[in-house]
């Protein structure tokens, strides 16, 4: 089993600037035509990265500054769109693999997908987010820090406070993420409810 | 204080606390299609686990379906393996499969109630975001990753918070020429795409009591849109007579006992809300969107806003839309020329949405402008057979669509459906995001079925109402 706690996530970040980025620009809909997660990696923000590229311009991705990140950066409502939990498994595989999000806000089911991946999104206040986006677009090097324990991301020297749900927060921590084998423990339970719904007895016919 | 149906089709389906602080939830239906169900297998049989309640599991394909033809192998070998994947998990774990072969292939959403499957009072979940469509019966109907497709598979039940209930109330009437898909987009230009965030919506006041079960859906369907993990209509009579009678609908003594107990799940009267927000149904005009968000709309004779008009956070977004669509601020959202017209999906690609157009174009001598490629794709087969044997096959052809076989086609282009360049569509499913259907610069304007046609016909965005004597 692949539970694993998650409780300092540390290491390069990379920013990308933007609020709504819907789960169709970090993974494009055409890569969802797989049956295994491996390989997905690659294709992360696959679109807007060439259109930048055609443009002339680098995505953040691309560039090699940011490259071996642990840590993304965002904006506000990051991850709205389509549900496909394809996003975060496309963003671990990402180059050594994106392990925390920090940002202003996140779409609900993408913030639960990233819980069911491991991967622990912090919201920060606008501020924040500004100012470790511009702090690590000024300085790639910077190792950023975001600890579950004390709810604090660390910027070279400066630390902010972020928030995250308790239950999410406890499940990284001691490595409970993973749900299977949470919701396996209550199976006579799962029984007894549905032995009580009508339906799921054909309305007693 | 009474309860709303949420609160009491949760409550009765809880199955225990968790220790996150979340719900474990029973799912009484799970529906699966090919594009996120083959990893939730694989990760299953990583762990040796099997499928908890094979008979409340149902499959079916629909996203990477071609159109033109469905004679296998697909020419796309990637979609051909994950067809071969779905139909050996189904096989090996004796799940139903709703495959082509039956003739009751088609969009999860659409197929699940037409079967009967969706009924009042359930909990229904698929790994798929439009699962909200369901909740137009009075369930409780979630879209989930696919770590949470495994979790059904194996437990039959879900980990999730409780939301909080908004209702919103359409008062009043529409006026002709104004359907659900607009009343849908105005809720979504009025509250936001992330004004439904941590909320289920109930929809309810008489222009809701008084819509068919497919309008209710195409309505719930766009939940989504606004945010909201799922929405829901109290089931009624209409309810009730659109199921009687479908193949897996409760039958004799049994649905006597089913209507009663769908009965007892409508809120009550005295229901509490966390929210409720009102609008008059005479106030909702035809909407387009012009944006790369659903909530960037406007009413079909007004023009694009400019982005003064959005708070301080919006106007980011809002500048993007502007240069990915190369729209401006001012400009009339009539006129936008249009190079494909897409009338299909889970919000708008059932009987009645065809029967509609039919209706408006059906023997006045239309045709579709020959510059516009028009898709006319029903949302299932037996959609599809039901619109041959009325003729509206002929109808469609005669008028210059294209009409093509069940699936989700140009919603989202997984299949060879899609737009080129930067071409614009007239589309009435749900999602204008930037490379929704299929070409990373293509761009989208979601309406109605009727607005669909009538920009097919016109070359560009037109007032349906005008093109088609409306009044
Ligand atoms: S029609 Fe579109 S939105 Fe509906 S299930 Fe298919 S791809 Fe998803």
């Amino acid at each position: 089993m692949q539970d694993v706690k998650r409780i300092v996530i540390k290491g390069r970040a990379v920013p990308v600037r933007g609020n709504d980025i819907d789960t169709d620009r970090i993974i494009p809909a055409r890569f969802l035509k797989t049956v295994v997660f491996d390989g997905l990696g690659e294709h992360s923000f696959e679109d807007d990265r060439a259109q930048l590229k055609a443009a002339g311009k680098t995505h953040p991705l691309d560039d090699a500054r940011f490259a071996g990140a642990r840590v993304l950066l965002v904006n506000r409502n990051f991850g709205c769109g389509a549900s496909r939990e394809h996003a975060p498994q496309a963003l671990i595989r990402w180059g050594q693999g994106l392990q925390a999000i920090v940002g202003e806000s996140f779409a609900e089911i993408f913030f639960g997908n990233c819980v069911a991946t491991g991967v622990p999104c912090a919201v920060v206040d606008a501020a924040t987010a500004e100012a470790l986006l511009s702090a690590v677009e000024k300085d790639p090097a910077l190792e950023v820090q975001v600890d579950l324990r004390t709810k604090t991301v660390t910027a070279g020297s400066a630390s902010y406070p972020f928030s995250i749900p308790d239950g999410p927060r406890t499940q990284f921590m001691e490595g409970r993420w993973d749900s299977t084998a949470e919701l396996l423990a209550a199976k006579d339970k799962v029984r007894a409810t549905a032995a009580k719904i009508p339906y799921f007895n054909s309305y007693g016919s | 204080m009474g309860k709303s149906l949420y609160e009491k089709v949760f409550d009765r389906h809880v199955v225990t606390r968790l220790p996150s602080g979340q719900y474990q939830l029973l799912t009484g239906l799970h529906l699966i299609h090919e594009v996120t169900s083959p990893q939730a297998f694989s990760m299953l049989e990583g762990r040796g686990l099997g499928v908890l309640m094979p008979e409340r599991t149902f499959a079916t394909v629909d996203h990477i379906i071609p159109t033109k033809s469905q004679l296998r192998p697909f020419s796309d070998s990637l979609a051909e393996e994950m067809m071969i994947a779905l139909e050996r998990n189904v096989k090996k774990h004796g799940i139903r499969y709703l495959s082509p072969d039956t003739g009751e292939q088609g969009i999860v959403h659409v197929i699940g109630p037409e079967q009967g499957l969706t009924q009042p009072g359930m909990t229904i979940a698929c790994g798929d975001s439009h699962t909200s469509t369901h909740g137009a019966f009075g369930a409780i109907a979630l879209g989930i990753g696919t770590s949470q497709v495994r979790d059904v598979l194996a437990t039959q039940t879900l980990a999730m918070d409780k939301l909080k209930v908004r209702r919103i109330e359409v008062t009043g009437a529409l006026r002709p020429g104004v359907y659900a898909k607009d009343v849908t987009l105005t809720i979504i230009g009025k509250l936001g795409v992330n004004g439904g965030v941590g909320y289920a919506y109930e929809y309810g006041g008489a222009v809701i009591d008084r819509m068919s079960m497919e309008e209710r859906m195409t309505l719930c369907n766009m939940s989504i849109e606004g945010g909201a993990r799922c929405g829901y209509v109290n089931p009624d009579e209409t309810t009730f007579r659109y199921i009687e009678g479908r193949k897996f609908a409760p039958k004799g003594d049994a649905w006597g006992r089913a209507v009663a107990d769908w009965t007892s799940l409508r809120s009550d009267a005295d229901a509490a809300y966390d929210d409720v927000v009102t609008l008059r149904g005479e106030d909702i005009e035809p909407v387009v969107t012009w944006g790369i968000t659903p909530g960037q709309s406007v009413g079909v004779t007004g023009s694009i806003p400019s982005s003064q008009q959005f708070p301080e956070s919006e106007r980011g977004i809002v500048e993007e839309a502007y240069e990915y669509m190369s729209l401006k601020a001012g400009q009339a959202i009539r006129g936008t020329k249009v190079d494909v017209a897409f009338i299909g999906s889970c919000t708008n690609g059932r009987l009645s949405d065809f029967e509609e157009v039919v209706r408006l174009i059906q023997g006045k001598g239309f045709k579709v402008k020959p510059h516009v490629r028009a898709l006319v794709v029903p949302g299932s087969q037996a959609v599809r057979r039901a619109m041959i044997d009325k003729g509206y096959d002929k109808v469609f052809s005669d008028a210059g669509f294209e009409f093509r076989e069940a699936g989700c086609s140009m919603c989202l282009a997984m299949n060879p459906d899609k737009l080129t360049g930067r071409e614009v569509c007239a589309s009435s499913s749900n999602r204008n995001f930037k490379g929704r259907q299929g070409s990373p610069t293509g761009r989208t304007l979601l309406m109605s079925p009727a607005m669909v046609a009538a920009a097919a016909i016109a070359g560009e965005v037109t007032d349906a109402r005008d093109l088609f004597h409306i009044a």
